[in-house]
């Protein structure tokens, strides 16, 4: 099932060849088989998926997904389904409405077969901070999944569905694919409506897709994109042909390696199958200094945004309530109680950020470095159609290897993050492996709006590169 | 009086009659069972958004340009962050350093005051506090009611340009009438579509300003004015007796008459203000500025121009016309009927606000209208009644709906104008008090009034006090 | 940046979080690593700099005044943790007091 695309289960099916039912018990049976070694879901959704097949099998339901499963990280809504955004607050939450982006890709035919596994509130680079317990890596179950779209991104590296939403706020869908040897891509910000995902901060969010493909991950972007009324932030452009764009190629397209993303913090194994990737690219070099600073604004801009996202928790309206005497000792103890050590880690940091006297030394200041950074990309794009750099600075890491040390933990996003400052997109690629068979990633980065030439650029670099490594997965855990 | 000069700067905040909330599409009713009327959006439910109601922003330059006020070419919201449970999100959705509408004044009895900003924000829900008494500190718990969450506020906050609780109360009088003239809200204290805040300060005449004291929890415009005359005495108070006033906010109680110190349990607020990130700044284009600004209706302070002008009425008159709901509507229509102008203001601003004070209810809830009034008019214009059994004919009308002619007819009300008939009951008069006569005879003429009285008596207060006056004076010379 | 125990429980207190002392040590400690490395921009001289609120270059997005369909009152107090007369109860609000002269 692993090796299938959405693209030729959609078209199997169209063609009669195999029908949707079939195709979901198969997904669902090799979840039942294998992810007990990988935990990428928090909950399985067997029942309303071949309820979904069926309407597919009657004809129902037509569209570009018709049939195909696609794994949904438990941080968008889904209306009377569980969401909890790996936290211990929302456990038991049961949202009366869908994202939006959900609900385009089920009207597309996709059928939700399960609520991925995540970082708490999407806070982390390693799906290790889920209250629910870490999500392994299919390639070596010692090791993360990276974050914190674990649980997406494991899912499908696993084959337990052809392709999986995550949502990526400083590369917690990039950063994951690279260390699970799958297609990871961010849009442009605005370009997917955030209605309906749960927010970490608002101003960095996207929603994107998992895929084996870049053409997979150019279908479930198409499904999903364009302008949303309910979500202020949409862009109102036209989403164009992002399938269509799949095999334009490269020709004229002038690539640019950032140097600041690819210095001494690169892994040497990893800097060379970058270096050995982007061979014959005739790739030339930019330096982008404010990207030097990009990792200590984006520690400040998303924790303050996030510090006032996650006040709602409070246990007034919904999810854990620890009761008290008075509602302001039962709302301390319960977001005590019901938020992990690295959320509470980020609410205090904004919280600090934001607080008299600090605002202008802390959260006014990373906004400048912000525009600095779009200013930057802004240069850059002026002689360079595409700019590569390494998904993440190494391949995965041990289960528990960074979790003492949070700014470690931080510095896995650091070729990610510049993107989401700038709201560009952003994809990562599979490029290789490294001499203990970890998945090493490769990204693509392209001016605002340009998703069309960043996945005809992508598709042609995964037709070079040849990536054809498949994790093992034994099965039998728990 | 003290020999200190009093300083009061007010806070209104004025919900918008909107169809809709600010932010979603609910229900915008006031009085509807709890919770009808709310949705993720005005609940605040994980990975909800918020989008601007553009009526709203409409009403907000609407109101700034009443008060004379410039609309901000570009302006922002920010997000206010505080715990409180009546507020879904934890945090408010307001304006802080970039207000849509600042700087403007308002002309009122007392002197002009300047106008600050106007800005836009949401309300927040409404709680009920259960146990013993319904006050928040003696309860055993509290309820909440979100259905007002996310209500359009307009805040309007003047300069310290306030002498004294009677100039407050005209600024707050005035201020009402702008906002009903342009019928952007149904301005009622009592169900807090209107608010006041105020805050007052001593100092010596010229000096440096005194401390401040927030006064919260006036629910009419005459509470408003009784509360800063008893804080304005406490303060002075203080001071004489060379104690100092503490900052703090003071409740005003209605049932004692007295503020009351409110102590905050946080020590100090601090609402880490930043930009909202799930909204795009507001910059009217100025074809709408001018859109609105040419649509204005007539406000109060150039009707009142024009009624001194086309009416001739007294400032007095017209400051009660324009004051009351539907007085002057009443006057219009009854004049547009052909009654004179100052006549159907005199009934208007006397006897009809008489009554509808009495009674409890507005001009357009009783029974009287400008065609009645009019007729009303007419019957004492043209003798039928006596202006006493006008003033009779009036309360049944207001009661009961009835027309003036009507009741007139039922109660046999009409005065008696019987030359003949009347000048019967005169002679008997005359000859039933032949002491008084020869008095009157004599040149003790203020002794008319007696006859004419006891005339009065003999018809029930129906004979024509005109004609009686005529039949005396004659009769008691012949 | 040193961060003290008394910044970290100051901060919790606006966060609504509740530490006991080993936790404030951890916070301040862990707080005062990231804030030193973030304190690296703070001495940048950026203010000729524009602040950044948003990657995108929207304005003016409005909705118009028309009513959308609201949840049912079941919907809205699903969640909820208590409920009582279709509102959401809460122990008592002790944010303010009225306190005696």
């Amino acid at each position: 099932m692993s090796a299938s695309t959405a693209a030729a289960i959609a078209r199997s099916i169209r063609e009669g060849q195999t029908t949707a039912t079939e195709v979901v018990e198969a997904h669902l049976a090799e979840i039942e088989r294998t992810d007990g070694d990988v935990r990428a879901f928090l909950e399985v959704l067997g029942g309303t998926a071949l309820e979904q097949a069926k309407a597919v099998d009657a004809g129902e339901v037509t569209g570009p997904l018709a049939g195909v499963p696609i794994a949904i990280k438990d941080v968008l809504c889904m209306e009377g389904i569980a969401t909890t955004c790996g936290s211990k607050i929302l456990e038991g939450w049961r949202p009366p409405y869908t994202a939006t982006a959900v609900r385009r890709l089920v009207e597309a035919g996709a059928i939700p077969i399960g609520k991925t596994n995540m970082d708490e509130f999407a806070m982390g680079s390693s799906t290790e901070n889920s209250a629910f317990g870490p999500t392994l890596n299919p390639w070596s179950t010692g090791h993360v999944p990276g974050g914190s779209s674990g649980g997406s991104a494991a899912a499908v590296a696993a084959g337990h569905a052809p392709v999986s939403l995550g949502s990526d706020t400083g590369g917690s869908i990039r950063q994951p694919a690279s260390l699970c040897g799958v297609v990871g891509m961010k849009p442009t910000y605005g370009r997917v409506s955030r209605y309906g995902l749960v927010a970490f901060a608002s101003s960095l969010d996207q929603i994107g897709p998992f895929s084996h493909t870049v053409e997979d991950a150019a279908i479930v972007y198409a499904a999903m994109a364009g302008h949303d009324p309910m979500d202020s932030t949409s862009l109102p452009e036209s989403v164009g042909d992002p399938v269509g764009a799949i095999g334009r190629g490269i020709e004229g397209i002038r690539f640019g390696v950032v140097t600041e993303l690819a210095g001494d913090a690169i892994e040497p194994e990893v800097a060379a199958a970058f270096a050995s990737a982007i061979e014959g690219l005739g790739a030339g070099e930019v330096s982008l200094p404010s990207f030097d600073h990009a990792l200590s604004a984006y520690y400040l801009i998303a924790p303050a945004e996030a510090s006032s996202n996650l006040a709602r928790f409070d246990g007034v309206r919904y999810g854990l309530r620890i009761d008290a005497a008075d509602t302001t000792a039962m709302m301390r103890r319960t977001r005590e109680a019901g938020f992990g050590p690295e959320v509470k880690r980020r609410i205090m940091l904004g919280t600090y950020a934001l607080s008299a006297g600090y605002y202008d030394a802390y959260y006014g200041q990373a906004q400048r470095v912000r525009t600095l950074v779009a200013n930057d990309f802004g240069r850059a794009f002026e002689d360079f159609d595409i700019l590569l750099s390494p998904t993440s600075p190494t391949t995965a890491f041990e289960i528990g290897e960074r979790t003492a040390d949070p700014l470690a933990m931080y510095l896995s996003d650091l070729c990610t993050i510049p993107a989401n400052l700038a709201g560009i997109p952003a994809i990562s690629i599979p490029a290789g492996v490294d001499s203990r068979g970890l998945p090493i990633g490769l990204q693509l980065m392209a001016p605002a709006l340009e998703e069309e030439r960043l996945f005809a650029a992508a598709a042609e670099l995964e037709t070079r590169i040849g990536f054809d490594a498949k994790p093992a997965l034994t099965g039998g855990a728990e | 009086m003290s020999r200190f000069e009093t300083v009061i700067g007010i806070e209104v905040h004025v919900e918008l009659s909107t169809n809709t909330k600010m932010f979603c599409g609910c229900s915008n009713r006031f009085g509807a069972p709890p919770n009808t009327n709310t949705c993720p959006v005005c609940l605040g439910l994980p990975g909800s958004l918020p989008v601007v109601n553009e009526q709203a922003v409409r009403d907000a330059m609407k109101i700034g340009i009443a008060l004379n006020c410039e609309v901000a070419r570009s302006c922002l919201f920010h997000r206010k962050n505080y715990f409180y449970p009546d507020m879904p999100k934890d945090f408010q959705i307001s304006q802080y350093d970039e207000p849509i509408c600042f700087g403007g004044y308002l002309d009122v009895e007392g002197g002009r005051v300047g106008i600050t900003r106007a800005h836009m924000e949401e309300d927040t829900g409404k709680s009920t506090h259960i146990g013993e008494g319904g006050r928040i500190h003696d309860a055993t718990h509290s309820l909440i009611d979100y259905n007002r969450a996310g209500v359009p506020l307009i805040e309007i906050v003047s300069e310290p340009d306030i002498t004294g609780p009677a100039h407050a109360r005209a600024y707050a009088t005035e201020l009402r009438n702008v906002l009903r003239s342009l019928s952007v809200s149904d301005v009622k204290m009592e169900e807090g579509s209107m608010r006041c805040d105020a805050n007052i300060s001593l100092r010596e005449p010229g000096g440096e300003f005194g401390t401040k004291v927030e006064i919260k929890n006036m629910n009419s415009l005459r509470s408003l004015q009784k509360a800063l005359e008893y804080e304005e005495a406490r303060q002075a108070e203080l001071l004489e007796s060379g104690k100092s006033v503490t900052q703090e906010t003071r409740h005003w109680n209605e049932a004692d008459g007295e503020t009351h110190s409110m102590r905050s349990k946080e020590e100090a607020f601090d609402y880490r203000y930043f930009p909202e990130p799930d909204l795009v700044p507001q910059a009217p284009p100025l074809s709408l500025i001018e859109e609105i600004r040419s649509s204005m209706p007539e406000l109060p302070a150039s009707r009142r121009a024009r009624l001194a002008e086309d009416w001739a009425l007294t400032d007095q008159q017209i400051f009660t016309l324009t004051s009351v709901d539907g007085l002057l509507d009443l006057v219009s229509d009854a004049v547009e009927r052909g009654t004179d102008p100052v006549t159907a203001t005199n009934w208007a601003t006397g006897d009809v606000l008489a009554k509808l004070k009495t009674d409890g209810v507005d001009a357009d809830q009783s029974g009287l209208n400008g065609h009645k009034l009019a007729d009303l008019c007419e019957l004492v214009a043209n003798g039928t009644l006596s202006t006493k059994l006008a003033k009779q004919v009036l309360i049944t009308v207001m009661e009961t709906g009835k027309g003036p002619g009507e009741v007139v007819e039922e109660e046999g009300l009409a005065q008696v104008s019987d030359e003949s008939e009347l000048a019967a009951i005169a002679e008997k008069i005359v000859n039933d008090n032949p002491g008084e006569a020869e008095r009157y005879r004599a040149g003790e003429e203020k002794l008319l009034g007696f006859f004419v009285g006891q005339a009065m008596k003999a018809t029930r207060g129906k004979g024509n006090p005109q004609a009686l006056n005529e039949l005396f004076r004659s009769k008691l010379s012949e | 940046m040193a961060i003290t125990p008394d910044d970290v429980r100051h901060v919790a207190k606006l966060a609504r979080l509740d530490f006991d002392e080993a936790e404030v040590a951890r916070f301040a400690k862990d707080l005062g690593d990231i804030l030193e490395h973030a304190s690296k921009i703070a001495e940048l001289d950026l203010a000729d700099v524009e602040p950044t609120a948003h990657p995108i270059k929207l304005e003016n997005v409005w909705r118009p005044d028309e009513l959308r369909p609201s949840l049912t009152p079941e919907q809205a107090l699903a969640n909820a943790p208590a409920a009582e007369e279709q509102k959401f109860r809460v122990p008592r609000i002790l944010e303010v007091e009225e306190v005696g002269e």
